[in-house]
């Protein structure tokens, strides 16, 4: 039994602790193993770490439905689970979309969807421009997220500068419209990789490596709703 | 001015290394000699307004100073959200300098026009707003707006009054006499022009945002005519609050809401608002008749 799996165990209660939030419940946990796999082993980042200049960063631009967010972050001793008894509560420093001012470990505040890209490719530049080179940005978003034109505005963007950013996608099936072609088509001149999102093994292999240009991984999870 | 701010932002970028430029094509020929040596640090996103704020959000999220630069209704009106957001709600701050303000761009159209950039900057917390009225006065803003974090408006202007007058951030009386005029940036010489004779107090100001709100109370016997060069009344919430208690009587002038749908340069567009000497004249000399 190693320190992973009884983490892992943990996050089943840690999400029950979180009562408050029913309206974003099936989207929350549409990103859990993906969360999981990046803050155990993926990410250089601590409680410890969190205002260390070259600590890696991880944007969820995918505000909506944070609980997975804030159970992996409690797990891992980034703030007290007892915060998760009181979410979007008057004192609480965890709302349904999460702060960055308020919440320790929290890169970006988000909620307003299609912003944490156009972040991401700032934060990506400003830690270049610095020389923090070894520092790895990793930025998740949801499917219906590339309904908001902003991101295509950082998608191509990315591209053409050869940025090395990750952008992590959970494609959960719940754009509207839908992306006929995949969503891969959407990101062109990225390195892509479409994995199955429950599986952490995978999704490990493909977030580890790194990537001197941009890279997409689309993680695949059941259909919202399903 | 825009060659000020890029002589001034280009000798930023070469003494600081927390300055950052981040552009969206407009003006970035200008900037070619700086991204020749800073192509970390000097950024043109393309025509991407959305990024280029977003982008600014991230650099600043790492501990760089970023300026932002593009028309008005590109920078503001545009990206008014990723100005809410990326920086505001994050926390963080910008430099945005603007052209093109309310009618700059005459032979352009509405389409490159914002007489309500400051208007809508208005709506959020933590915002310095400086309307230079002549190009001496923007270095001194781009240096101050370097040395933190805050969040900061320079609104640079084709229309330049004769004199700078640095010393702008507060009300800075240029002619005693009664009631209390007040000319922001490049309203100033209009104004000047339009009270001679009057027995009126001009003071002007360069940093509309933070108002001097101090400098108000002191200034205003009774009466105050606030003119100017963007939305008519933006100022009216700050005025109100700033004599709050002391009865007065005041009068917003200011560019119009209704569309103009005629070219011509800025001083066809400065008569038809009533924003030239003989229109300000006309509009104080009725309200304080």
């Amino acid at each position: 039994m190693t320190a992973t799996a009884v983490h892992t165990d943990r996050l089943g209660p840690l999400l029950q602790r979180i009562t408050g939030d029913r309206k974003h419940l099936p989207s929350a946990h549409s990103t859990l193993d993906v969360l999981w796999v990046l803050y155990d082993r993926v990410l250089r980042i601590t409680p410890d770490t969190v205002d260390a200049p070259d600590r890696d960063r991880f944007l969820l631009s995918k505000g909506h439905g944070p609980a997975a967010y804030y159970a992996v972050l409690a797990a891992k001793g980034f703030f007290p689970e007892s915060w998760l008894d009181d979410l979007g509560g008057w004192d609480s420093p965890l709302g349904h979309h999460p702060d960055r001012v308020t919440i320790p470990g929290v890169e970006i505040g988000t909620g307003s969807l299609g912003h944490g890209l156009g972040l991401g490719v700032g934060v990506v530049l400003g830690l270049r421009a610095q020389g923090f080179t070894r520092t790895r940005t990793f930025v998740l978003l949801g499917d219906a997220e590339l309904d908001e034109g902003s991101n295509h505005e950082a998608i191509a963007y990315a591209a053409a500068t050869h940025l090395p950013i990750t952008a992590i996608v959970i494609d959960n099936q719940s754009s509207t419209h839908g992306w006929p072609g995949g969503i891969a088509a959407r990101f062109p001149g990225w390195d892509v990789s479409v994995v199955d999102g429950r599986d952490r093994d995978r999704l490990e292999r493909a977030l580890k490596p790194r990537h001197d240009r941009p890279n997409l991984v689309v993680a695949t999870v059941e259909r919202k709703g399903s | 001015m825009r060659e000020t701010f890029v002589a001034t932002t280009t000798a930023l970028l070469d003494e600081d290394p927390r300055t950052a430029l981040v552009l969206a094509d407009i003006s970035a020929e200008a900037f070619a000699p700086a991204r020749r040596r800073h192509p970390d640090r000097v950024l043109n996103v393309g025509i991407r307004e959305q990024l280029m704020t977003g982008v600014a959000g991230g650099l600043a999220l790492t501990g760089l100073r970023p300026y932002l630069h593009s028309y008005a209704p590109f920078a503001v009106d545009r990206a008014y959200e990723q100005l809410k957001l990326d920086l505001g709600h994050q926390d963080t701050g910008a430099v945005v300098v603007s052209i093109g303000g309310s009618y700059d761009a005459s032979e352009e159209g509405y389409t490159h026009q914002s007489p309500g950039d400051v208007a809508l900057l208005d709506t959020l917390d933590g915002w310095t707003v400086h309307v230079p009225g002549h190009h001496d006065e923007v270095p001194a803003m781009l240096r101050a707006a370097a040395r933190h974090d805050d969040r900061v408006y320079v609104r640079l202007g084709v229309q330049e009054n004769d004199r700078a007058h640095p010393d702008g951030g507060r009300l800075r009386v240029l002619r005693r006499g009664g009631p209390l005029v007040v000319a922001v940036g490049p309203m100033l010489d209009p104004v000047l022009e339009a009270t001679t004779g009057l027995d009126v107090t001009v003071a002007y100001t360069n940093t509309p945002r933070p108002l001097d709100a101090d400098g108000l109370r002191v200034l205003t016997e009774s009466e105050v005519v606030m003119v100017e060069p963007y939305l008519a009344g933006t100022s009216a919430a700050a005025v109100s609050s700033a004599l709050e208690g002391l009865p007065h009587r005041v009068m917003h002038l200011g560019v119009g809401r209704r569309e103009v749908r005629r070219y011509g340069n800025w001083r066809d567009h400065a008569r038809e608002h009533g924003l030239d000497a003989p229109g300000l004249r006309a509009s104080i000399v009725d309200f304080l008749a």
